[in-house]
């Protein structure tokens, strides 16, 4: 263990590590692992961006240009065409260009034309939470568009989507990762805590969840919810969907940490101590393996995340006017649209993206979870 | 040994039970039957259809009875080979699923073998070169590799086909042997296609086994029983394929029925997006399309696909593992 230092306990000199909580051994443990901390950066990225995706994003994520109809990626420059540098970041004008055999529209950036980027610009007005109206964007600029994903067939800017699709995905994420853990924790707490039939009957019915293969099952319920249901009830019924299969692995893990506690010392003591047993299970048998279920958790978020995108991407999951990210990839299915508009695969960078640092998360929290293990 | 494997049998054909009736929910689940969707498609048309039409129609289906009564004359049928009828396809279910089912079970197969092939000899070589280079690009990929969903990687390799080469990777069949009847040339066609969807699905499963076979065989080769067998004087590679890596074996033979299932579970989508012709685009098609005998039958079909390779799995591993073969706690 890394941490040497010493504190005062009763005006004595101690290590600090006699006198750390669980916690703070975790903790300690856990920013040593460089990858899981990059991680933790990286999904706090992430978090920022769904929490002020309408900040962030210069448009709305159904706003149309029809000047710029699949349009390439628009590249910000320092330097410009004749490799003078730039102090004030600036794009190239897009000029719309015909061909005169196929007809077919094609663009070129226009080198002679500068417009300068523009920080905490005005531009279409939102209610940031539903609460805030406001019409301040981080970036933009005065006339002309700005495109830094490109755009898709209807012409919408694929940047501004994909801020708005990472917090609809991440959202996903959370609130199937709290409905699993919600199940999770009463189906594992009954079968450890009452033992017997009750066990037996929800251990069966686990392994007979976990032996159906899941995005089949998957697919056959979204595709029983009703077409004319609003996009609002679809995703939420899409999440419950995701969870009522997924709970399976907290359960175990729930259950099996409940039955090897019951019989520890400690909840011997409470016992005879006179606490109820909401008191031992709240109290004493709870914070004991809060950290396995933390990881557990941490787990699964990535696993729904992909589950949601894969719905969303066949067309029986989450639908337009909601935008995730498997929305998004929906629209890139055939391979004529994405020899025309590779650009719009940049969606899967930020699936990769996110899952990888959940994973490397976990990782960190797993081996976090048992402090004093070498 | 008997004992168990009776055991097992007979939890098998409980659970294959509860799965025809889950089936069974999935073809009743969506709202309206299937007589509604027809008439909806044929009011579409321009044909009128009369509120008689549909009874007579629900009559003759059967679909007037109780629930339970229309269960056992579809199980009872299943039991018989009979799997209903398409109307989508105008044609026995059966018929329509037999034509595509074989070549999902060559791509499943040719998957699973592909993963173990790949994924214990890098494994083992990662965990005995451990912090090589070669050990970490395996792990960097293998991370990648979990991260990537099949059907994002296929997406890629699509524009990558389309972009380098001008070809397109997906589908089983060049153009001219599309229709033609099967022939060794046409086979041999088949397996020239078959290693992109066989990459794209067993991508995730492969980085998975690799990670767990690294894992398992760095904790087995610090054990004493390696150390004393080195002293003995055993050449290091058969030393090495004698003890550990059978010890590492292990989980991953205990795993097989859950990757079957990982495989099964992830073929339907990715066969949409290099338009494979297997049961996948059938399935997702049969349900978006309310075609719901299709639709049952098809997730018997997968469930069953999963639940006989779990099965397999366990007796692999009673004959790998003497501990569980015995009887006490593995």
């Amino acid at each position: 263990m890394a941490n040497k230092g010493y504190i005062d306990v009763n005006n004595k000199k101690v290590h600090r590590i006699d006198y750390a909580t669980h916690w703070q051994l975790m903790w300690w443990k856990f920013r040593k692992n460089r990858m899981a901390m990059i991680a933790v950066g990286v999904l706090g990225i992430f978090l920022i961006i769904s929490l002020f995706a309408d900040f962030i994003a210069p448009y709305k994520s159904g706003t149309r240009n029809i000047n710029y109809l699949q349009g390439p990626p628009i590249r910000v420059h320092l330097l410009d065409d004749k490799g003078n540098f730039h102090f004030h970041p600036f794009i190239y004008e897009m000029v719309k260009k015909r061909d005169p055999v196929t007809y077919r529209v094609s663009y070129v950036t226009d080198t002679s034309k500068k417009i300068p980027l523009r920080f905490f610009t005005r531009g279409e007005t939102y209610r940031l939470w539903g609460l805030f109206e406001s019409n301040l964007h981080l970036f933009g600029i005065d006339g002309g568009f700005i495109n830094l994903f490109g755009t898709d067939q209807l012409g919408r800017d694929l940047f501004s989507r994909i801020m708005y699709a990472t917090r609809i995905s991440l959202s996903v994420g959370a609130v199937g990762v709290s409905f699993v853990f919600i199940l999770g924790l009463i189906m594992g707490g009954i079968a450890g805590y009452l033992g017997g039939q009750t066990d037996e009957l929800i251990m069966r019915l686990m392994e007979f969840i976990r032996s159906i293969p899941t995005i089949p099952l998957w697919l056959a319920m979204a595709a029983a919810l009703p077409r004319e249901w609003s996009s609002l009830k679809i995703y939420l019924a899409v999440t419950i969907i995701l969870a009522s299969v997924g709970w399976t692995n907290l359960g175990r893990r729930v259950r099996s940490k409940l039955i090897s506690i019951r019989e520890e010392d400690f909840i011997l003591s409470a016992r005879l101590a006179g606490c109820s047993d909401a008191r031992i299970i709240i109290h004493h048998m709870l914070p004991s393996f809060m950290s396995y279920i933390i990881v557990d958790l941490t787990i699964s978020f990535p696993y729904i995340i992909l589950a949601e995108t894969s719905l969303s991407f066949l067309g029986l999951g989450l639908r337009e006017p909601i935008v995730s990210w498997g929305v998004l990839l929906y629209s890139a299915q055939n391979i004529q649209t994405l020899a025309q508009m590779p650009w719009l695969l940049i969606t899967g960078l930020f699936i990769v993206i996110s899952v990888l640092a959940f994973n490397f998360m976990g990782d960190g929290l797993r081996d976090a979870a048992d402090p004093l293990a070498k | 040994m008997f004992h168990l494997i009776t055991r097992r049998i007979a939890a098998l054909l409980v659970t294959l039970f509860l799965i025809s009736i889950i089936a069974f929910i999935i073809i009743q689940l969506p709202p309206g039957d299937f007589v509604d969707a027809y008439a909806g498609k044929k009011t579409q048309g321009g044909v009128i259809i009369t509120q008689d039409e549909l009874d007579v129609m629900r009559v003759r289906l059967g679909m007037d009875k109780p629930l339970y009564q229309q269960y056992l004359k579809w199980i009872g049928g299943v039991v018989r080979g009979d799997l209903g009828f398409s109307w989508e396809y105008h044609r026995p279910v059966k018929d329509v699923i037999g034509e595509r089912l074989p070549l999902t079970l060559v791509m499943v197969f040719a998957t699973l073998v592909f993963t173990y092939m790949v994924a214990i000899p890098i494994g083992i070589y990662s965990a005995v070169r451990q912090y090589s280079v070669g050990d970490h690009i395996a792990t960097l990929l293998g991370y990648l590799g979990l991260a990537t969903p099949g059907f994002l990687f296929a997406l890629v390799l699509l524009y990558l086909g389309q972009k380098w080469f001008g070809m397109n990777v997906g589908g089983l069949f060049s153009p001219e042997f599309e229709d033609a009847a099967w022939s060794w040339a046409k086979f041999a066609d088949v397996l020239s296609h078959l290693w992109v969807p066989v990459i794209v699905l067993g991508m995730a499963g492969t980085a998975f086994q690799l990670r767990t076979m690294r894992a398992t065989l760095l904790d087995e080769l610090n054990k004493m029983y390696v150390t004393a067998a080195r002293a003995g004087g055993i050449p290091e590679f058969n030393l090495l394929i004698k003890y550990p890596v059978r010890m590492a074996l292990n989980p991953i033979v205990a795993t097989l029925g859950w990757e079957l299932s990982k495989v099964i579970s992830g073929a339907p989508i990715i066969s949409i997006v290099l338009s494979l012709p297997t049961i996948g685009p059938l399935y997702v098609n049969a349900l978006l399309n309310q075609d719901m005998y299709l639709a049952g039958a098809l997730i018997l079909i997968y469930c069953i696909l999963v639940i006989v390779g779990t099965f397999i799995s366990d007796i692999l591993l009673m004959i790998l593992d003497p501990r569980i073969r015995l009887g006490g706690k593995g």
